[in-house]
């Protein structure tokens, strides 16, 4: 890893500082008997590592699919002192990261950054950074599907029942499926994992490339599901294992260049379409990551 | 062995009013085959699940005699530890096949699932194993990858019996395994039902309303009607020489070829 | 100590079809067979022969009186009083009893059906086979049909294949329904010689056999049964 020793002038530049809340709403938009009752459904996720929690979702300013369940788990866990990163497919600057970012400054007057290793609270879409998270900081993940037995097993009475006996079996046929069709396993996102040799979890959308991060990671990591109102968590130092067969085993993506610009061969590359001829690039989907090497190397 | 493999004492369910199965107790001996017969309605169906353990019967006491000789309490068992024992032990085919079977993955997925649930992890072996099985039941080997719904009604029942079957499971449960199969179709599954029988020493509970099939596959009959065991006894025995006046016009009403 | 020992024996049947019509079929029979013996039930049509083997080998359920069997464990089972299991076991290693019709599975082929009792009483499938084969070319039965369902054969190959199946596992006792009715002369004669050769080899044989002849052949012991009683109605 190319890592950036992070110094204390270059931090404080790259964080916006706290602004004036907005007097109409309460500190974080959510009213404090919502964030106890969401506060209680994380604790009670921390300690059963895993297991998909229900909660009382609550209606939000935004529609579902956006990270409303992301959003309303950040809401709960915000200090006035905290630094706030919101991250969409690994970039700080598309709509649904900056809408966010904004709905917490307009609600919860909080400093924000880009920068990985200045914030202290982190709410992601679809990726995990690139710069290694330290103990202290918090991953909040937007989910749109919780549930990893949903494809091959709709009935929710049932899955819970597998989840509590560990009857898992189902899990791997839909490994199996992949490579008895494909001749490898398929699964390149929401790539199933088992937390702590007991529940199989959804990742969320993340690529597989990110799977191996979630294990023994120090920072906490917790995921919201809007729609389907519930929430799970990782604990830090927690083991989090790849599903896989002992003949086909778990792989993470690789390609056969490094990043266009900042020359990264250990990040997860976007492919970029540049015009109408078909010239494409592959840069870093993580766009902290991507700048902050660029920086240095400039 | 002298001991019941499977025995049911006192078995009553009720829907609402309608009393289902009213205090049935009977016991089944390793190797046997027992048939269970009557017409629709008559309970067979609902004591069949009540004790496969797919539906609580309202009061029952239920033992079997598992694997290492230890004497189970099945209705006092807890839900994890007799999911177990239906996934191993046990094994139970539906009327339907898509009932028994995941119609939106391969023929090899629908037998490799008991075994993956089992804790096999190692892919190639998993896929030998369903190719062995698909032919015990007949069925091409090249079919392995492709979707039941692309089968035939009487493949499925031969796939959802070699799912069920993967396992070596030691009693098997059946729900009219031939019914809505062709005549000629369900002559070969009865045939291949009782040579897996004999071959694996199962001891198999089969519901049919057809006298035939039970007068082929099982060595012993009970006849249910309104919820109750009106006669039980040999299979030959019910059918040539029937006590009950229902089970008189049960019999009579065969029809010959 | 003979091998069947009836006493007593009454069944009556109960048509609950025909108003409860009572059928007495057989009134209090005593008789028993030893041994490397042959006995011979005699009597008109209706005399309650047939019904008899059913209940000597469990398929009729007996209303009183007792058929005690022994068995090869030097041990005495009463049918009448019998479980279900204890019958299965018996018709495997103790009463054969072939019947006048052959009940099958379609598909399953002649000489696969003849060495099944065979296999079941713990004979391995080779050994099986090879005396199921000889049994069928005794009795005349073509190579070429060895391996075709017998529901297609004609009546006298299916009796053939029935009797067959129970030569290839003899029990000490063989109950025998009429096993010479519709044969040609040939086939009669090797069915004979087979059931005489069970009888030297110390089976106890008890069957129905019409032909005077056939019974004098086999030095068989007649037993006379009268005529049933009209239906009584209760």
């Amino acid at each position: 890893m190319n890592e950036i020793p992070p110094k204390e002038p270059l931090i404080e530049t790259i964080i916006e500082p706290a602004t004036q809340i907005d007097p109409n709403y309460n500190f974080a938009y959510l009213n404090e008997q919502t964030k106890k009752m969401i506060r209680r459904a994380l604790l009670k996720a921390v300690a059963i590592p895993g297991y998909q929690v229900p909660f009382a979702g609550r209606e939000m300013p935004m529609p579902y699919g956006w990270g409303t369940g992301g959003v309303q788990i950040t809401a709960s866990i915000l200090t006035p002192d905290d630094v706030l990163k919101v991250i969409d497919q690994g970039a700080d600057d598309t709509t649904n990261a900056v809408s966010i970012r904004k709905f917490f400054q307009r609600t919860a007057g909080i400093a924000t950054t880009l920068n990985t290793a200045a914030a202290t609270v982190i709410q992601t879409r679809h990726r995990i950074p690139e710069q290694k998270l330290q103990e202290g900081q918090i991953l909040v993940y937007q989910v749109p599907i919780p549930e990893p037995l949903r494809f091959l097993e709709p009935r929710e009475t049932e899955t819970r029942k597998m989840h509590a006996f560990e009857d898992y079996g189902l899990m791997h046929v839909k490994l199996y499926e992949d490579i008895s069709q494909h001749g490898h396993i398929a699964t390149t996102y929401a790539y199933p994992v088992m937390v702590e040799n007991h529940y199989v979890m959804d990742p969320s959308p993340i690529p597989k490339f990110d799977n191996p991060k979630m294990n023994n990671n120090p920072a906490l990591q917790l995921f919201g599901a809007g729609r389907e109102k519930r929430i799970y968590a990782i604990p830090p130092y927690t083991k989090v294992v790849s599903l896989d067969f002992e003949d086909h085993p778990f792989e993470i993506q690789a390609w056969d260049q490094p990043c266009e610009i900042c020359g990264a061969e250990d990040s997860f590359l976007d492919e970029v379409i540049m015009d109408d001829q078909g010239t494409r690039m592959f840069v870093c989907s993580d766009s902290d990551y991507c700048q902050s090497r660029s920086e240095v190397q400039s | 062995m002298n001991q019941p493999l499977f025995s049911v004492t006192n078995l009553s369910k009720k829907f609402g009013k309608t009393i289902a199965c009213d205090d049935i107790s009977f016991d089944l001996w390793p190797g046997e085959i027992l048939g269970i017969v009557g017409e629709s309605g008559s309970g067979k169906t609902t004591l069949l699940r009540s004790i496969a353990g797919l539906i609580k019967p309202d009061q029952a006491t239920i033992s079997y005699q598992g694997k290492n000789n230890k004497l189970l309490n099945i209705d006092q068992m807890d839900e994890p530890k007799l999911r177990h024992l239906q996934r191993t032990e046990w094994a139970f085919v539906h009327q339907h096949p898509r009932d028994g079977l995941r119609m939106n993955v391969s023929a090899g997925a629908n037998i490799g699932e008991r075994l993956m649930a089992n804790g096999w992890r190692h892919y190639d072996d998993i896929r030998k194993e369903a190719i062995k099985w698909l032919e015990a039941v007949e069925i091409d080997a090249k079919r392995i990858d492709d979707l039941p719904r692309t089968f035939s009604g009487g493949m499925q029942q031969r796939l959802q019996i070699a799912r069920n079957l993967v396992t070596n499971p030691r009693l098997i449960f059946m729900d009219e395994p031939t019914g809505g199969l062709d005549v000629s179709v369900q002559a070969r599954l009865l045939d291949l039902l009782r040579g897996l029988v004999r071959d694996l020493g199962l001891s198999a509970i089969i519901v049919t309303h057809d006298l035939a099939v039970a007068r082929l596959l099982s060595n012993r009959l009970m006849v249910m009607k309104d919820g109750q065991v009106i006669e039980h006894g040999l299979t030959d025995q019910v059918l040539e020489d029937p006590q009950a006046a229902y089970s008189q016009l049960l019999v009579s009403s065969i029809l010959q070829v | 100590m003979p091998i069947l020992q009836i006493k007593n024996l009454h069944k009556k049947f109960t048509l609950h079809a025909q108003n409860g019509a009572v059928l007495n079929v057989l009134n209090g029979i005593n008789l028993q067979v030893k041994a490397g013996e042959i006995a011979a039930l005699c009597g008109p049509s209706g005399a309650g022969k047939s019904s008899l083997l059913k209940a000597i080998y469990g398929t009729y359920r007996i209303d009183d009186g007792d058929i005690k069997i022994k068995t090869t464990k030097q041990k005495t089972i009463n049918i009448a009083k019998a479980e279900p299991r204890q019958i299965m076991n018996l018709r495997r290693d103790v009463i054969g009893y072939v019947s006048q019709f052959l009940r099958v599975i379609p598909r399953i082929g002649a000489l696969d059906i003849v060495a099944e009792p065979a296999i079941m009483q713990g004979m391995s499938p080779d050994q099986a086979h090879s005396i199921a084969l000889d049994l069928l070319d005794q009795l005349r039965i073509p190579q070429k049909l060895h391996n075709l369902s017998p529901l297609t054969f004609s009546g006298g190959e299916q009796q053939r294949v029935n009797i067959a199946r129970a030569m290839a596992a003899p029990r000490p006792l063989m109950l025998f329904d009429e096993p010479t009715a519709s044969l040609d002369p040939q086939n009669r004669q090797t069915v004979l010689e087979l059931i005489a050769q069970l009888r030297d080899q110390g089976t106890a044989i008890l069957g129905i056999f019409h032909d005077p002849a056939d019974r004098n052949f086999l030095q068989a012991r007649d037993i006379h049964l009268s005529a049933v009683k009209e239906p009584e109605h209760v």
